[in-house]
């Protein structure tokens, strides 16, 4: 079939999840770098990538990507804009913490395993999204939009006033840890993933292990987002999306449906939130607030909406972004009290003292300019524009004018 | 090419079917705010019949569409399917007793592909649970083969095979009519509604799809009801003809019967004269 890539045999073929071996490869090729070779520190040059804190950094990409495909079900297939995300966010981490957390202390907590904790979290929250779903359904647009602002308010103001469950607003609670165990909180875990340990005369850290779990669970959420998209329901979701009247007149239930993708998304959301808890370790009612469904809806339109590849992209991106300017800044700071040319350019930037004038703050509290949280809302702010404007298929986009530009080299122009 | 009917309705069609019409309007009224869509309008429509309802702009043809979809809720009268009522029926249970439509302005899903657009008319169709596709079980595999081979039978029909990978928002206008006449076909019908299907054409656009409305009622067996504006496809093709004016019925009859009544005449010779 070279040099056919549109011949398919059999239908079979064609629907399969990832038709041509191109695209076979390169998935192939992904997963080799982020189960092996990055973990590992095989990558000569970009070792440090498998370091403790890079390994921290990529784990948060996939437990924010779980979150981000949950959104994109509710928001990219169904085209129903949610500001939910942080509010079933909660409601998963702290079923969790509930469920799992150390029995008989001054906290809620049952000591039960993470085989019950995580599916728990998962589906609680999808039965608070059943429960909301008959109100969220009936609004659309922006409206809808302002329904889940006020279930963010909501939450937050019982997780901080739930004290025995939460640990209230001045010392928050501790979430279970990631390890297996049959049952009973007593003794050894089966499998401990946060402890170091050799696996087949391999040292793994606790660090990379937890990684390892966490991309395992992204791939089958990511998985299961992709058959979602692909078979009724999903169509389904897009129908009511793009003309609604419409796709009631071809025998879609709206309500139904609509209910359906509230549910599906909120149960990823639940899971994404218990995961963020434990992974944290520790955590205050305040970090689940509207800031987190921003950002979740930012992952969204800078990846591009209605795509699991564009849904990761952007998650990636939004993670590391805020690690990305903090490293930066701190290069710039560096770079700014040595001198030479490069020192004057980077002064402009940054400001290292009472009088230096610069738009990111070294000293925060004694020198003037933003502080490296402020950059980043500020960049979100100006990178979510950009794109709405400029790019409104966001980093998908560019990812497929980047493949269609090699497809026709030479004769790109 | 034939495309294959589920055994199983055939069978329920034979056995159940005790009514006098397929499907009856009976002295229908709907109004907006101070203007009369349509005012006590009555007909029937039997199997197997291509029924056509025409009138200039604005008679209340795409109105009576979407009372009989359940999008709109007449306030006078009863719309009976079989014999029974569905005034108050949701629009997807409407759908899902076998009345598929296509739209005066089409409304394709534009951002899903042809072969999307098609398979989503399988949807009354098909029953797999949402699960059992999120993970790609058995049942769904097999349910999104048979969607698929069935979406293929009707783009050969259509004859559309070179855009099934298009998002619909792309492709041309009477492309785009084309595909919406195969989702409405993808639901297996009892009874299609056709709003305007060669507005816009050109002649050569004009006459392949009155042959394809032809081929479907002779393969299909499919009854239908056909809209349009002027009278030159329907008098070619229609079995009986229903002429509407301001929301009234004027002339109900066969096409050569219909031509020649007088109301017809005027209603006609006056909005030609109104829109010069
Ligand atoms: N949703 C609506 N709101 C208000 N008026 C409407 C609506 N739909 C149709 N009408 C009015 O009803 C009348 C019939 O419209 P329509 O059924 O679209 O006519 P046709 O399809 O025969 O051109 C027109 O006067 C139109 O303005
Ligand atoms: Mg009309």
């Amino acid at each position: 079939m070279r040099g056919r890539p549109l011949l398919y045999t059999s239908y079979e073929d064609e629907q399969a999840l990832l038709p041509t071996w191109t695209k076979r490869i390169a998935v192939a090729v992904l997963l080799g770098f982020l189960v092996i070779l990055i973990p590992f520190q095989l990558v000569p040059g970009f070792r440090f990538l498998g370091e403790g804190d890079w390994m921290t950094l990529l784990g948060l990409v996939a437990i924010f990507a779980i979150g981000a495909l949950g959104l994109h079900i509710l928001t990219g297939l169904g085209g129903q804009v949610s500001l939910g995300q942080a509010f079933f966010m909660g409601v998963g981490a702290y079923t969790a913490a509930a469920l799992g957390g150390p029995s008989g202390k001054a906290l809620l907590g049952l000591g039960l395993p993470m085989w019950v904790w995580l599916p728990a979290a998962g589906l609680v929250a999808a039965f608070v999204g059943v429960l909301v779903a008959p109100t969220a359904v009936r609004v659309r647009g922006i409206y809808l939009a302002i329904v889940t602002l006020g279930l963010v308010f909501v939450g937050q103001w019982l997780w901080i006033n739930w004290v025995s469950l939460t640990g209230g607003s001045q010392s928050g609670r501790r979430f279970p840890n990631f390890e297996f165990r049959l049952w009973g909180e007593e003794g050894d875990p089966i499998v401990d993933l946060t402890a170091d340990s050799v696996w087949f005369g391999v040292d793994v850290s606790g660090e990379v292990k937890t990684y390892l779990f966490l991309i395992v669970l992204l791939i089958v959420f990511a998985v299961v987002a992709k058959n979602i998209q692909r078979t009724r329901s999903g169509r389904a979701f897009m129908a009511i999306r793009d003309r609604d009247v419409a796709a009631e007149v071809m025998g879609v239930a709206e309500a139904r449906n609509k209910a359906l993708a509230f549910a599906i998304s909120s149960f990823y959301a639940g899971v994404c939130g218990a995961l963020w808890g434990s992974f944290i370790g520790l955590l205050i009612p305040e970090s689940f607030s509207l800031f987190l469904s921003i950002q979740f809806l930012a992952i969204l339109l800078i990846g591009g909406v209605g795509t699991v590849t564009g849904t990761l992209l952007g998650a990636t991106f939004v993670t590391l972004l805020p690690r990305l300017v903090r490293d930066f800044t701190e290069l710039l700071g560096d770079t700014a009290q040595g001198d030479g040319l490069f020192a004057g350019i980077a002064d402009i930037f940054v400001s290292t003292g009472l009088d230096d004038f610069g738009l990111i703050s070294t000293l925060p509290g004694t020198s003037p300019g933003f502080t490296v949280f402020q950059f980043n809302l500020i960049l979100y702010g100006v990178l979510l524009i950009v794109f709405l404007v400029f790019e409104p298929l966001g980093l998908y986009g560019i990812w497929i004018r980047i493949k269609n530009y090699w497809r026709s080299w030479p004769f790109s122009y | 090419m034939t495309i294959p009917r589920s055994t199983l309705q055939a069978e329920f069609e034979r056995t159940v079917e005790e009514y006098e019409h397929l499907l009856e309007f009976d002295d229908v009224s709907l109004s907006f705010a101070g203007v009369t869509a349509l005012d006590e309008v009555s007909f029937s429509v039997d199997d197997n019949e291509l029924f056509a309802m025409i009138g200039p702009n604005g008679a209340g043809k795409t109105s009576a569409f979407n009372c009989l979809n359940g999008v709109y809720k007449p306030q006078e009268g009863d719309i009976r399917w079989k014999g029974e009522s569905i005034l108050g029926t949701r629009p997807d249970q409407i759908a899902e007793l076998g009345i598929a439509r296509t739209f005066q302005n089409i409304e394709l899903f534009p951002h899903m592909t042809v072969l999307e657009n098609i398979t989503l008319g399988r949807h009354i169709r098909t029953d797999t649970p949402w699960w059992n596709g999120a993970l790609w079980l058995g049942a769904a595999r097999a349910e999104e083969m048979a969607n698929r081979a069935f979406a293929e039978d009707l783009i050969d029909l259509l004859e559309i095979e070179q855009w099934r990978a298009y998002p619909v928002a792309l492709l041309p206008y009477g492309i785009q009519k084309r595909v919406e006449l195969g989702r409405a076909l993808a639901m297996e019908p009892e009874l299609l509604l056709l709003d305007e299907p060669v507005a816009g054409m050109n002649l050569e656009e004009t006459e392949d799809m009155a042959r394809f409305i032809l081929d479907i009622r002779e393969e299909l067996g499919i009854s239908m009801i056909l809209v349009d504006h002027d009278m030159g496809l329907v008098m070619d093709i229609a079995d009986r003809v229903m002429v509407l004016d301001f929301g009234r019925v004027i002339a109900t009859g066969v096409p050569t019967e219909v031509q020649r009544h007088p109301d017809v005449i005027r209603a006609y010779l006056g909005a030609e004269l109104e829109s010069e």
